[in-house]
């Protein structure tokens, strides 16, 4: 599903990684460690196809079968949890829409607040609800930055059954605190 | 079938954030009758119908000028640009749908610009009015794409000014031509400048917005 060969990223004269191999199929766990700025982010936006990587081969999912979570949820702070995932829900071509919607704000607790502005919402609340929009069209790579440090417990606690219950699905987490998903995972890259 | 649906869902989606937020047409309203105040009071008595004409063009160029500045400002503050060009739809939908807003909030700018441009100076003819929507159709084609480049740069404030005013200068030459003289020659001046910058504008935002 992502295959990479000497992938490298360079901006400029610095170089944010070098010669990284990466082989994740259906159901692998790629669990990326580092610390702050080693480059871990780059990385993801490069296997989110968001960045070009500088050189080396890269091969993922198409466009709209990828789901991306970054340090912010990317989402529309002055539309509500409805609207936002009925935007994406269009865009992505999600089908039975208004159901899978509804599902998804009630299990990520946001169903009683589905007509509210999101800008009056927690970051907790406001992460669950980027969570929500990348797995409304169940991508088939999941490509989480940092995803626990804005999500409260409730949160946290769904992310958890979400990444234990993967089937057909890859995923890519990057963190810097690695415990919570180690025993997920089935490959491992280490930034220093 | 999809693409004018994904337009549409899009151009929804910015007219709903304006509606919410209500930033940027009451400012284009407060600029632009406040520029044609200080126009009115600047110019002296006696000076020609042309010259008023000129600055009522300055207003409009000056005033899309702010608005495109704010058009994307929802996904550059939030980081939105990435969720938009990750979906499986065609990029320049996102450019369309913008497009189609900015004319609209420009529209609804000049509704209450071209009553007081009349009221402060001369009256307007059918051709001026007909310059004016074939200008805004350039302005916020052009605007869009360069609104966009500015996203991907860091002196963002700067760089939109900065690439769209030399593009806009067609636009009033064309404007004050078609205001001014007779024939339509300027208005097809004005048409040919939106067929080639919406055509340019539509092909290369794929482009501009994989490096947002």
């Amino acid at each position: 599903m992502v295959s990479a060969r000497n992938l490298s990223k360079r901006y400029d004269t610095r170089r944010i990684f070098d010669k990284v191999d990466i082989d994740l199929d259906e159901g692998g766990f790629l669990l990326v460690t580092g610390p702050n700025g080693a480059g871990k982010t780059t990385l993801l936006r490069v296997l989110a196809g968001l960045a070009a990587p500088t050189s080396g081969e890269l091969v993922l999912p198409v466009r709209g079968e990828i789901g991306y979570l970054g340090h912010e949820p990317l989402v529309y702070k002055q539309l509500t949890p409805r609207e936002n995932l009925t935007l994406f829900g269009r865009l992505y071509r999600v089908p039975d829409r208004e159901q899978r919607i509804k599902a998804l704000l009630e299990r990520f607790a946001l169903w009683d607040v589905r007509d509210k502005a999101v800008a009056t919402f927690s970051r907790g609340m406001q992460q669950r609800l980027g969570l929500g929009r990348v797995l409304l069209h169940e991508p088939k790579l999941l490509i989480l930055d940092e995803p626990f440090n804005a999500l409260d417990t409730a949160g946290a606690a769904l992310l958890d059954e979400e990444l234990a219950t993967r089937s057909r699905r890859a995923v890519v987490v990057a963190t810097h605190d690695p415990g919570r998903v180690e025993g997920l995972a089935t490959e491992r890259l280490a930034f220093t | 079938m999809r693409y004018l649906s994904d337009v549409a869902a899009l151009a929804r989606k910015d007219l709903l954030l304006e509606l919410r937020a209500k930033e940027t047409i009451p400012a284009m309203l407060l600029f632009v009758l406040s520029a044609l105040t200080i126009f009115h009071f600047a110019i002296p008595r006696g000076s020609s119908d042309v010259a008023a004409l000129g600055l009522l063009w300055v207003a409009i160029v000056f005033t899309s000028l702010l608005g495109l500045t704010r058009a994307f400002v929802p996904e550059r503050e939030q980081g939105l640009m990435d969720a938009l060009i990750m979906a499986p739809c065609d990029r320049s939908t996102i450019w369309l749908a913008k497009t189609l807003s900015v004319i609209a909030f420009l529209g609804v700018a000049e509704v209450v610009a071209l009553p007081a441009f009349t009221l402060f100076f001369s009256g307007l003819n059918l051709k001026t009015v007909a310059a004016v929507v074939l200008a805004d159709i350039g302005i916020a084609s052009v605007g869009t794409l360069t609104g966009a480049m500015a996203v991907a740069g860091n002196a963002r404030e700067l760089i939109q000014p900065l690439l769209f005013l030399p593009l806009s200068i067609p636009v009033i030459v064309g404007g004050i031509g078609a205001s001014a003289t007779a024939g339509p020659k300027f208005l097809l001046f004005l048409a040919l400048y939106d067929a080639v910058f919406v055509l340019l504008s539509w092909a290369a935002f794929d482009f501009v917005a994989a490096e947002a």
